[in-house]
């Protein structure tokens, strides 16, 4: 069995956000890029999956920019066994994702599609659902523990909701979305950076795929969350009390 | 808009896969909480100025996903809290230091506090500057390894340096002793009173006077924060020369009274270098104006250089003037395994050579200093596979151009693999995972506080001989000791640290002087970069010859005739008195 994980290229999470200028988005020039922190765990998940002996390969994919193959570069040093990039220009909203997703889906056949559960950029918590949706597969979202049996065919997964787990039995083809406590991400290691420099990566365009790529949303202006005000430091509790009473007007 | 605050995530996400950063947000008020400092991975990117807030909605589900993920890592999340640690330590600390201060004897020509004194200090500082609060004064007598502790009664802070000038006049015309104190991390017992000198902290002197963009310098007062400096410097694209582990705390100031060399020193070089002018203030209250903000200024004796690395014993620093590099955005991590000393060296020097100009950070440490952080910290993990290395590297390498400086780091370690120099080794993909790495090697200190007793010497060494000492420790006190070794390699500046279960005279007796002989065979210097204070003054021999050592004293004395300032620190007793 394949396991195909999808991996995306944002603003590394440790990054101060800055907004350009004319709040047309997020300054993304000379700022350090990384793997989304989500995907890194699904990846990881994959992975082990893989050398427990229950997957034969595990395959990363990317979507965007010329740059998304540093990331996906990453993906196999960290142990995926090859890429795919699929390489676009302008904006990609998780639709489009999801449709280049379910047309990998097809030309890869996986049993196994793992993506996070949201990416750190956008947040829109969407495509995993989408792609499960296109596919007419079952879905295991913010899964944090996977359990897969091979004979069976079903894959186990625990979703933290509120106040609880929920324990979900899927049929297997399906699709996973991974939250933050499944696992602890492996570092890319030495020999394995070596080992991924001959790892081969195929690209495609949506072109290819037949997906057309548009949109109907509009990003209309990015701005920045307002600024907190400095705090004061008072002298005394009838201060705090004066102020509390006749400024705050809460006692 | 929703991209922003949903940036929260990220920051959650850090914070619980790398515990230090959180525990520190936790113990903001923590006297100790800057150890968790990681220093070396914020100086290069500036994310630990990020502000860690909470927001709303999802507060509650991401706290316990914090604590939840830690505990899932097998670590108990709270039952080593810094109080216990720091009851420990202090238990430990104060048998030792026993022995060090029947050794000084209070200078008998120094007067004691009166009431009119502290009339004095509050008609010039006012009501709020004169501190006899006797909490704080039990945190300021008492220095970070809580290993030192006077017994002042009296802690002044001015906010301008008219108002240093002042004080010093005064305590100078009264002989009251002075002992000027920045962030108090100084780790040579140099930053708290030996007996009971007036303490003059400098905290509230913290403005920033000028920055200019194009040159780069930056000019402050002397008890701005370190961090401060570098968070306010990173909105401005710049970064500060230098980098240690207790930036959270300590001073620039005190910095430049230490001379404090940190992590960037192969990169950026000394403070020397780096300062490019100062405001002092002399014992008896003038203020030397020496804040020049040129580049080169060839008129005369260049008499900065005399305070820097002085360690508060010649004057007060009120001003600094800086010269801040331009940040570079490209910073790569790697944390290397090597199985003999030798190869550490090689790979020094071929990384001097391969990795030139972006080489920033070239740090070591031995396997049982690993062993150390490993046991002792929360949530720090190995980042290689648990092979037995005796030795690992952490290389920082900063520049402007993410994918050159990549392909080179990644070419000069696949390199030094095949040649046999690493044997594993990993390459940080993310912020997150190169400030680990920094955690590792910055975390030792702390690691070595929990583990109980601790003699940390500080020297630099010729690099081909600098683990010899370790390895002749090691045999000389055999199973009595767990003898560690780490430090700066690219500046051959070695941390010898000896943890024992509980401080013994036995034991040092078998580590002094027989360290600093074996230093001053090999031509090193006891120490390379934390100062003498009272730890070591009286070991300045060992380093610098007498005539060298007279020299300093008569210039002790012409600028500082009384001794007020900074007793009992720096020279040795002999000729201080
Ligand atoms: C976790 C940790 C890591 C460290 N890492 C490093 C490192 O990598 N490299 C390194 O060099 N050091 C290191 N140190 C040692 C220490 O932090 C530095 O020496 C630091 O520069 C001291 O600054 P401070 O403001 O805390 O000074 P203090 O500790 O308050 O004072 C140090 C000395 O300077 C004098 N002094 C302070 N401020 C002034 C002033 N304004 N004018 C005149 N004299 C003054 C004091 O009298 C004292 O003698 C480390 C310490 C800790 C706790």
């Amino acid at each position: 069995m394949k396991i195909m994980v999808a991996i995306k290229r944002v603003v590394d999470y440790a990054v101060k956000i800055r907004v350009k200028s004319d709040k047309s988005g997020v300054e993304t020039q000379n700022v350090k890029m990384s793997m989304n922190p989500f995907c890194e765990i699904a990846l990881e998940e994959a992975l082990r999956i893989k050398e427990a002996g229950m997957a034969s390969e595990v395959v990363a994919v990317t979507m965007g920019l010329k740059q998304c193959v540093d990331t996906l570069r990453t993906g196999l040093a960290m142990g995926a066994d090859r890429g795919i990039h699929v390489e676009t220009s302008g904006p990609l909203y998780p639709l489009s994702v999801a449709k280049l997703l379910r047309a990998l889906v097809e030309v890869e056949k996986p049993g196994l599609l793992i993506l996070g559960k949201q990416a750190i950029d956008d947040d829109c918590n969407q495509t995993g659902q989408m792609v499960a949706g296109l596919l007419n597969w079952p879905q295991g979202t913010f899964a944090s523990k996977v359990v897969l049996d091979k004979e069976k065919q079903i894959v186990t997964v625990d979703r933290e909701v509120d106040g609880g787990l929920e324990t979900l039995c899927l049929d297997m083809p399906a699709v996973i979305t991974t939250d933050l406590r499944l696992n602890q991400p492996r570092y890319a290691t030495l020999p394995n950076i070596m080992k991924a420099k001959s790892k081969a990566i195929k690209k495609f365009t949506p072109e290819d795929l037949n997906v057309e790529i548009k949109s109907d949303i509009e990003e209309v202006q990015v701005t920045e969350p307002p600024k907190r005000k400095a705090g004061v430091i008072l002298s005394s509790v009838d201060e705090l009390i004066d102020k509390l009473k006749n400024e705050a007007h809460v006692i | 808009m929703e991209r922003l605050r949903l940036r929260a995530t990220g920051s959650f996400f850090r914070y619980c896969s790398n515990r230090s950063l959180f525990d520190r947000r936790l113990n903001i008020n923590s006297v100790n909480s800057i150890h968790n400092s990681t220093s070396g991975y914020a100086h290069g990117f500036g994310k630990n100025c990020r502000d860690f807030h909470f927001f709303s909605d999802n507060h509650k589900w991401n706290v316990q996903t914090c604590f939840g993920f830690v505990r899932y890592q097998g670590e108990t999340f709270r039952d080593s809290t810094e109080k216990g640690l720091l009851e420990k330590t202090r238990r430990f600390q104060y048998r030792g230091f026993g022995s060090l201060a029947a050794k000084v004897q209070r200078n008998p020509s120094f007067s004691t506090l009166n009431s009119d004194d502290i009339s004095y200090f509050k008609e010039i500082l006012g009501e709020k500057g004169v501190i006899e609060d006797e909490e704080w004064l039990a945190t300021a007598n008492t220095d970070w390894m809580h290993k030192y502790k006077g017994s002042s009664k009296l802690l002044l802070q001015p906010r301008s340096t008219e108002e240093v000038s002042q004080i010093l006049k005064y305590c100078n015309s009264r002989c009251l002793a002075v002992v000027p104190q920045g962030g108090n991390t100084g780790l040579v017992g140099g930053s708290v009173p030996v007996f009971d000198e007036v303490i003059v902290n400098m905290s509230l002197m913290n403005n920033i006077i000028s920055f200019d963009k194009v040159s780069g310098i930056l000019v402050c007062e002397g008890g701005c924060i370190l961090e401060n400096l570098i968070t306010f410097l990173d909105n401005q694209g710049f970064i500060m020369p230098l980098d240690l582990g207790a930036k959270g705390s300590c001073q620039i100031g005190g910095n430049v009274s230490t001379n404090a060399g940190g992590l960037r020193l192969v990169r950026y070089g000394s403070l020397h270098g780096n300062v490019l002018g100062l405001e002092v203030v002399l014992a008896d209250g003038n203020v030397i104006d020496m804040l020049g903000t040129l580049r080169k200024d060839n008129t005369g004796y260049d008499l900065k250089h005399l305070f820097i690395g002085s360690e508060g014993s010649l004057g007060i620093v009120s001003k600094v003037s800086i010269l801040t590099p331009p940040k570079l955005f490209s910073v790569n991590v790697a944390f290397l395994a090597c199985s003999d000393y030798f190869s550490c060296q090689k790979l020094l020097m071929e990384a001097k050579r391969k990795l030139g100009e972006i080489l920033s950070a070239f740090e070591f440490l031995d396997s049982k200093s690993l062993d150390l952080v490993l046991n002792h910290l929360d949530g720090v993990r190995n980042p290689l596979p648990p092979t037995l290395h005796k030795f690992y590297i952490l290389i920082e390498t900063t520049g402007s151009d993410e994918p050159y400086d990549r392909q080179k780091l990644e070419g000069f370690l696949l390199h030094a693999m095949e040649a046999g120099l690493i044997s594993d080794g990993a390459l940080a993909q993310d912020i997150n995972q190169a400030s680990s790495f920094w955690r590792i090697r910055e975390g030792i200190p702390e690691a070595l506080m929990k583990a109980g007793a601790v003699y940390k010497y500080d020297l630099s060494l010729p690099v081909e001989k600098m683990y010899d000492l370790v390895e002749e420790m090691r045999t000389r006190l055999s199973d009595s000791a767990n003898v560690v070794g780490y430090g700066h390699l690219g500046d051959g500046n070695l941390h010898l640290n000896i943890s024992t279960a509980q401080y013994d005279d036995g034991i040092l007796t078998q580590i002094e002087p027989f360290v600093y002989e074996w230093t001053s065979k090999h031509r090193g210097s006891i120490s390379a970069e934390h100062g003498l204070g009272l730890m070591k003054a009286n070991e300045i021999f060992y380093s610098k010859p007498t005539a060298t050592v007279s020299l300093m004293a008569s210039i002790k004395k012409m600028l500082d005739p009384k001794g007020i300032l900074n007793p009992y620190k720096v020279l040795p007793h002999s000729l201080s008195s």
